[in-house]
Formats: structure tokens, C-alpha cells, sequence
């Protein structure tokens, strides 16, 4: 699913290649925080390179193969609260909170 | 010790004398009473933003949108002519709401040269106008040219479109806006188009919501994680720099070090990876000239604006050139709806995304940490165990703010 330099991520492609933020967020939540936290020991140190390879092309025409790996990006972005900043997947204090994206950018 | 040069008076709240230093109720948030005074007192009289110029990208475009407390759903439309009108979403007919997708009571969006009733079928122009009435001979002395559409005053300032459902304002959008809202009318906020938008039905009143957006007292023991984990601390100090009060409107400015200059153990591995966080992301797009109307009380190392529109628009503009926009809709005395548009120059890379994004992933995370803990305000507050609350000085425009609900109802009941 990924481009061939980033084969070491292909096992979190199928997971976490999510193209919505309410795809991400409802993924984030499904999660365990080991396995969040598996994904994101692996991921981090590959972001800077997926980053330069994302941006050999145009946001409008981008190879689908790196358009999964910008998706995987935003998960990392996403999942990174929970692992750095919350050690769970809520926010503390969020209580019956519900706060829904409803529009966004692509890809 | 201030950081900051403050008026004469020593405090901001002293500088504005009419607003006392007393305690104050907040039986405006949890009385049903109230809350109907409030929606024929300023929902059915001030103008209210419904959405930009970008959400009526082309001729034709269209949206609803569901004005609760004002009792009415509202259709916003870009005709033919490129003039932005606003009508109710009613059918002249039977008075069914005329344009609707999925349910009537949910709002819609999209473009088209006419809007047909589901009902029976009349059909409307873009301008409001009757166009066709089924089997019109079938009436009784109609004309067709007075079957229109009822028209909701509508003003564009800025790119922000306003109605107001009164049958005469008493001031044009710009008089209401008054001097120091209006001197952003020149801001770039149409180079920023790019937009990431939240939507959330709270339970809360909309002003306790609205009050935790107007200082940032909160900040430090509430959004505690803001700060990296070796520097968190609940108590540390906030001040603003500067609080300037306008009419109904107010503003509050921040300054500071900005994010990007911090060392990076105050930051998050992420925040330095995607160079981006609660400031935004890092690297501001070059724009040319003044920033018109930002940092009215000229703060040194200026980072933030938080312009208050009465009644319920809040604009953040950063440092950063981008800007944040939360409309507040009251749908009961304790429940409201929240929205929340992220606004920036379109990124052109993949990197510039992601910065936006994590931008938005930020404002998300902390917005949730205000809605759980305002859930739990109006719970307390519907206990009424006290009858007034103490406000500091950094709580100047939470003062302000309920004061002027209150004068607007009170001034329109007297009147009545």
C-alpha cells in the first residue's frame, strides 16, 4: 500500500492509511495504547522521511501510494496526543464531550 | 508586578467604570425565563454571522442555516447578479420549509438555479421570487409577483455574511460593527481559505461556553498540558496584555514568546517534528502590508486576538497569519451549538498540511477539555448555590459580556 522505501511501515498501512479525521479519531479510540504506542515508536522516526518523499509531488497529484503514507502522517498526528501529551486516547477531563470534524482538507 | 502597561486606573475592569468590580450572577445561564427574553431580546434584533463568502463559492450556491433561538431557518443564497441574499426557509404556500437534504430540521448546502417545495411544488428563484405555481388557476386572485420569498435583512463585511431577522435593524452591519471590529475589515482573510471545520452540541448555556473563550485565567490549571511535561504547571501565571471594550464587542490580546522560539523540552516531540501546536503551525505564510485591525492595544511581541462579536461570534487571529472562528447557537436555555473553522492560506506541500492538520488535531484536543468541564459548569451552576461569582481582572470580558445581555434585555422589555 505504501511507497517501496517505507515496506518497514506496511504492517500499520492497513490500519492507519485512514483518509478522514472522524476515520482517524474513531480509530484512535478503538485502540489499545500498546498498540497505539507500537505504532508510533514506529512511525515517528520515519516521519521526517515520509515527509521529504510526500513532497517530491503536488498535494494534487500525488501518487496513491503517497497519499496513504500523508494519511499515515495525519494518524501519527493524531495518535501522538494520546502517547505525548494524554497516556490514553481521550483528552483528560473530556468527560461525555463530542466534538465532530466535519469538513477538512484532502489528502 | 504587571508585564504590561495597564490604564491609569491600575486594572482594566477600573478603566471601564460602568462595569463595577462587584460580584455577578449567572442566573442569565440557567433560567428557562431568561433564555426566552434573550431570543427576542438579541437573537430576533442583533445581527448574526451565518457563514462566509467561501461557503457561496459560486452563482447559485446555497445553504440553510437552522437559527434556533431565533426560531427560524434562514436560506442563504448567491444569485445570479453575485449579490448574497437571506430569506426564510419557508414556503409561501403552506409554510413548509421550503429547502432541506436529509431531514428539515438538519441543515443542507449546495447549488441550484431554483429551490422547488417538496410539498406542492412552487418554485423560487435565486432573487426569492415566485416562479411557478402549480396549477396556478386553480387560486383564487394570486399574484404570483407578491408569492416571494420572506426576506432576511443580509450584510457582507469582510467576507463574513450577517443576517439580521428583525423587521428594521436599528443599525446597518457597520454601525453594529462599530470602530474597532471594523478596522479588520481589511485583514487578509480571503487569502485564507483553506478550512477545517468542527461541530459539537454541548450542554451548556451558550454564554458559560462562550465565557471560557474570553479569558485565558483557565489556561494554566485547565490545558496544564500545553506545556511539555517537564514544565507543566497548574499555577503558572497568565496576564493579558491588553482588553479593550467597544460597545457590545470586546476584544483581548495576548503576547509572548511564541512557540516556535521555545526551547524543545518545553515542547512535544510532535510539536517539534510537524513545526506546529495551539500557536498554529510555525511557519507563518508571507503576507504583504499591515495586518489591518489586529493588535489594537499595539503590544510588544503581539500573539493573539480574540475579538468577542456580540452575540456569539468569536475571531482569533494569530501572529502566524491565520485565524480561528467559533459560532455559538443557543438551542435551549442549557444547550447550544458549537462551531469551530480553522482558516489558513492553503498549504501547497505535503509538510504544510500536516502542520495545518496537527494545527487542528490541537484545537480539537483542548476545545474537548472545555466542553467536558463546561458540561460540569451549568451543572454546577443550575444548583444555585450561590448567588453571584467573583470575576478578576482577567475575567474583564466575561463581566462585560453579561452585562450587555442583560442591558439588551432589559432595554427591549422597557421598550415593550
Amino acid at each position: 500500500m505504501l511507497p517501496a522505501d517505507f515496506a518497514d511501515l506496511e504492517p500499520f498501512a492497513a490500519t492507519w492509511c485512514l483518509a478522514t479525521e472522524p476515520e482517524r479519531w474513531a480509530r484512535r479510540l478503538a485502540t489499545t495504547m500498546k498498540e497505539m504506542q507500537a505504532f508510533y515508536d514506529a512511525c515517528f522516526p520515519r516521519a521526517e522521511d515520509a515527509i521529504r518523499y510526500c513532497d517530491q509531488f503536488g498535494l494534487d497529484d500525488m501518487p496513491e501510494d503517497a497519499v496513504r503514507l500523508l494519511q499515515l502522517l495525519h494518524s501519527l498526528a493524531l495518535a501522538s496526543y494520546a502517547i505525548e501529551v494524554w497516556q490514553q486516547p481521550l483528552p483528560v477531563d473530556t468527560g461525555s464531550a463530542r466534538i465532530d470534524r466535519i469538513r477538512e482538507p484532502s489528502p | 508586578m504587571s508585564s504590561f502597561p495597564r490604564p491609569p486606573e491600575g486594572t482594566w475592569t477600573q478603566h471601564y467604570p460602568e462595569l463595577g468590580t462587584a460580584p455577578v450572577s449567572f442566573e442569565d445561564s440557567v433560567s428557562p425565563q431568561f433564555y426566552e427574553l434573550e431570543r427576542d431580546a438579541i437573537f430576533r434584533r442583533a445581527w448574526l454571522n451565518v457563514g462566509r463568502v467561501d461557503d457561496l463559492a459560486r452563482k447559485g450556491s446555497w445553504f440553510t442555516k437552522d437559527l434556533a433561538a431565533a426560531g427560524t431557518s434562514i436560506l442563504v443564497v448567491r444569485g445570479m447578479d453575485d449579490e448574497i441574499r437571506a430569506f426564510h426557509n419557508v414556503c409561501r404556500h403552506r409554510g413548509n420549509r421550503l429547502v432541506w437534504t436529509d431531514t428539515p430540521a438538519q441543515e443542507s448546502c449546495g447549488v441550484s438555479r431554483q429551490f422547488a417545495c417538496k410539498y406542492h411544488g412552487w418554485r423560487y428563484g435565486l432573487d426569492g421570487g415566485c416562479v411557478y405555481v402549480h396549477q396556478e388557476n386553480e387560486f383564487f386572485g394570486i399574484d404570483k409577483d407578491e408569492l416571494g420569498l420572506a426576506s432576511v435583512h443580509c450584510e457582507v463585511w469582510a467576507g463574513f455574511i450577517f443576517v439580521n431577522v428583525a423587521e428594521a435593524p436599528r443599525e446597518t452591519l457597520r454601525e453594529y460593527l462599530g470602530p474597532m471590529v471594523s478596522a479588520l475589515e481589511d485583514y487578509p482573510f480571503g487569502l485564507m481559505t483553506e478550512r477545517y471545520s468542527f461541530r459539537a452540541e454541548n450542554a451548556s448555556n451558550w454564554k458559560v461556553f462562550i465565557d471560557a473563550f474570553q479569558e485565558y485565567y483557565h489556561v494554566p490549571p485547565l490545558h496544564t498540558e500545553q506545556l511539555g511535561p517537564v514544565h507543566r504547571n497548574p499555577e503558572a501565571v497568565f496576564e493579558g496584555a491588553h482588553y479593550q471594550l467597544d460597545g457590545p464587542h470586546r476584544v483581548v490580546s495576548t503576547s509572548g514568546a511564541e512557540k516556535h522560539r521555545f526551547p524543545p523540552e518545553y515542547l512535544y516531540p510532535s510539536e517539534v517534528l510537524l513545526r506546529s501546536g495551539n500557536m498554529g503551525p510555525w511557519d507563518a505564510p508571507p503576507i504583504d502590508g499591515e495586518l489591518a485591525g489586529t493588535n489594537p492595544g499595539g503590544v510588544k511581541r503581539w500573539g493573539i486576538d480574540n475579538f468577542q462579536i456580540f452575540p456569539n461570534l468569536e475571531i482569533l487571529i494569530y501572529e502566524r497569519n491565520w485565524y480561528l472562528s467559533y459560532r455559538f447557537w443557543p438551542t435551549s436555555h442549557n444547550t447550544h451549538v458549537f462551531e469551530a473553522d480553522l482558516w489558513f492560506v492553503p498549504a501547497k506541500t505535503a509538510r504544510e498540511r500536516l502542520a495545518r492538520e496537527y494545527a487542528a488535531v490541537t484545537v480539537k484536543e483542548y476545545a474537548l477539555q472545555d466542553v467536558g468541564t463546561l458540561d460540569g459548569t451549568q451543572l454546577g451552576l443550575e444548583s444555585r448555590a450561590f448567588a453571584s461569582h467573583p470575576l478578576n481582572d482577567q475575567e474583564i470580558l466575561v463581566r462585560h459580556f453579561h452585562k450587555t445581555v442583560a442591558d439588551w434585555v432589559e432595554e427591549h422589555h422597557a421598550a415593550r
